[in-house]
């Protein structure tokens, strides 16, 4: 920088800035705010809360005593990680200031506005952020329900079940055959189940060579499929004759109807398939917590998009997964930036001015094989008068098709490097 | 590049700073602060990236953050992702983000180095990059060299060694001198000498 002396430009920018800063309104001193759920929204707004304003009073409810990340928990599968490396304790939040506790909140309180815990404990909040990410419908599958999911197991929430999962692999026979049932939109981690297919193959590719991988999937496409498509048919031979993973879609008869766990048989809408390791991810709806505190609209709870504010309760905030936010799909990164945009909403109402226009980015990175990385971008932008939040037109994207070998390797560091500043940012 | 120069020179950056501070389009846009906190999932809460290969930004000079966000927006630098999210903003939402980012302070972590490689790199750098790259790479008027992440630095090598990287000429000629004299470990030697600042 030639012009002026950048530091003293930054020096004044600083000065001037703060005396033309708004006035701070005259609040309690110390803004209450509850946090229910310890994932990548509740989490990334607990931490940003303290930062932005740091006399707020923060306390995070959560019932898992440690965070263990979906994302990243395919590469449990293929053995390339373990579970080890995905897990994480709360201390980085609390050193923030943020209050955590190991408790369980089965609904909040709007009009009372308080929090009341399994354990007994009430917390009243001049702001409650709701973050509980996605449950299941059990009803969906006949002969599959949460006690079958022990030995039939979704995996979706990283933790017991993905290692489950992965012994199922490796106990499975030499030729074994690996089901996948997909789940209908929306769901959470839209690209999820098609790398998890990679990865199971790239564990198989090496160990059984002989195995087979089967998607059934109630949809007739899906997220980054034709980069899906030609990674696979570049690592495993999709398309071929000898190809380790098969795609059945709804037009082929994907739709799956029902479980029999006895003989580990699938009635799919056309025909039955018989697998050796059978991986359901059932369809989802909002967290129980959201249900029971009166915050969905059918199956998720409708928000505010400048400020993630409830449409339905004053003062509630809905984030991440569990949120409606189209057109931001049910991801990691989705729930990050929306957590910061909450954040700064909330704390311009504590100070009595009117939230800032939001900006949202999703990043999303699936590893197919050791050096096959893809990814999908968007930075989004609100149209407050349809309260949508719409992605910026030739912006964003996915990877080029055809890349270089060297892009796809680049892409897997990425990959490493998103998932280690993401949670980094959102709980160190 | 010859947008980029003009670019330059019609950006006082007092100017450019009042826009900040003054925004006459503030009634819609969003703050530099609420921009650059959309990046931290990869470049790392502040800008500042905990790794293995995604760069950090904080502390980045804002001319230094222009050019690059300008020059993956308009596919004049190589990437994987980030040509396709830079041309999500316009020109004043860059603007503000590099002072954002500008004012941040880069905090580095330890990086895995090869000390005898790092040796040879400080030396080589000595000779023939220092006078541009200041301080040992730490950030100013040129890319924050000095405690970046290795794979992004040799990413960036190998970009402009094969090509797909405008290659300033007088940068090249620097390179090459030092591949002259220490032959094909110059360029990680360089890359050692900086993951070995922190």
């Amino acid at each position: 920088m030639t012009e002026i002396n950048r530091r003293d430009f930054i020096r004044f920018a600083t000065v001037a800035g703060a005396s033309l800063g708004f006035p701070q309104l005259a609040l309690a001193a110390n803004p209450k705010v509850v946090v229910v759920g310890g994932g990548v929204g509740g989490c990334t707004a607990a931490k940003y809360l303290r930062k932005l304003h740091p006399q707020t009073d923060v306390t995070l409810i959560e019932t898992k005593k440690v965070y263990q990340s979906c994302f990243m928990s395919n590469e449990v599968l293929s053995g390339d990680r373990t579970l080890d490396s995905i897990t994480f304790d709360y201390e980085g939040l609390k050193r923030h200031g943020v209050k955590v506790v190991i408790d369980r909140v089965d609904a909040i309180e709007p009009d009372k506005k308080q929090v009341v815990t399994q354990g007994g404990e009430t917390f009243a909040y001049d702001a409650c952020i709701v973050s509980p990410g996605v449950d299941f419908k059990w009803d969906a599958i006949e002969g599959y329900d949460e006690k079958v999911a022990e030995v039939v197991p979704h995996a979706w929430f990283a933790g017991p079940q993905t290692t489950t999962l992965r012994n199922q692999i490796l106990a499975m026979p030499e030729g074994g055959k690996v089901i996948i049932v997909a789940p209908p939109n929306p769901y959470k981690c839209p690209p999820g189940p098609y790398e998890r297919a990679a990865q199971i193959a790239m564990y198989c590719k090496h160990h059984k060579p002989k195995a087979k991988i089967l998607i059934l999937d109630p949809k007739d496409k899906f997220s980054k499929q034709g980069l899906f498509t030609q990674g696979w048919s570049k690592l495993y031979g999709f398309g071929t004759e000898n190809s380790m993973i098969e795609w059945v879609g709804a037009a082929g008869g994907g739709t799956v109807e029902e479980l029999d766990p006895s003989t580990m048989t699938l009635q799919a809408e056309i025909e039955e398939f018989q697998g050796d390791v059978i991986n359901i991810i059932p369809p989802q709806k909002a967290g129980k917590v959201a249900f029971a505190s009166d915050l969905v609209d059918g199956d998720w709870c409708p928000v505010n998009k400048l400020t993630f504010e409830s449409s339905k309760h004053k003062d509630v905030y809905v984030l991440g997964d569990a949120s409606s936010a189209a057109k931001m799909p049910k991801s990691a990164y989705a729930a990050n930036s929306q957590a910061k945009v909450a954040a700064a909403a909330i704390v311009s109402r504590f100070n009595g001015i009117e939230p800032p226009d939001p900006t949202f980015v999703n990043t999303c990175y699936s590893i197919l094989g050791e050096e096959h990385g893809i990814s999908v971008a968007a930075v989004y932008t609100l149209d407050k008068s349809s309260n949508t939040i719409l992605p910026i037109k030739g912006a964003g994207g996915l990877s080029p098709m055809n890349a270089s070998d060297q892009q796809r390797k680049r892409e897997v560091s990425y990959a490493h490097s998103w998932f280690a500043n993401l949670i980094d940012d959102m709980m160190m | 590049m010859q947008r980029e120069k003009m670019m330059k020179k019609k950006m006082p950056y007092l100017l450019l700073g009042l826009v900040v501070l003054f925004p006459a389009t503030a009634a819609a846009a969003p703050s530099g602060q609420a921009l650059a906190f959309t990046c931290a999932g990869c470049h790392g809460t502040d800008g500042s990236s905990v790794g293995p290969s995604s760069p950090s930004i904080a502390g980045m000079d804002p001319e230094v953050f222009i050019d690059a966000m300008q020059g993956y927006k308009f596919d004049e630098r190589n990437s994987t992702i980030m040509n396709r999210i830079a041309k999500g903003y316009n020109d004043e939402q860059i603007k503000s983000m590099a002072w954002f980012f500008a004012k941040q302070t880069l905090r580095l972590k330890p990086q895995k180095h090869d000390a005898e490689m790092a040796k040879l790199g400080a030396k080589l750098h000595d000779e023939y990059c220092e006078k541009c790259h200041e301080d040992g790479g730490k950030p100013g008027d040129a890319g924050t060299l000095a405690g970046q992440w290795m794979p992004y630095l040799h990413y960036t090598m190998e970009d402009f060694v094969d090509g797909r990287r405008d290659y300033p000429r007088k940068m090249k000629r620097k390179v090459d001198a030092a591949i002259e004299a220490e032959g094909d470990r110059a360029i990680p030697a360089m890359i050692h000498y900086y993951g070995s600042q922190h």
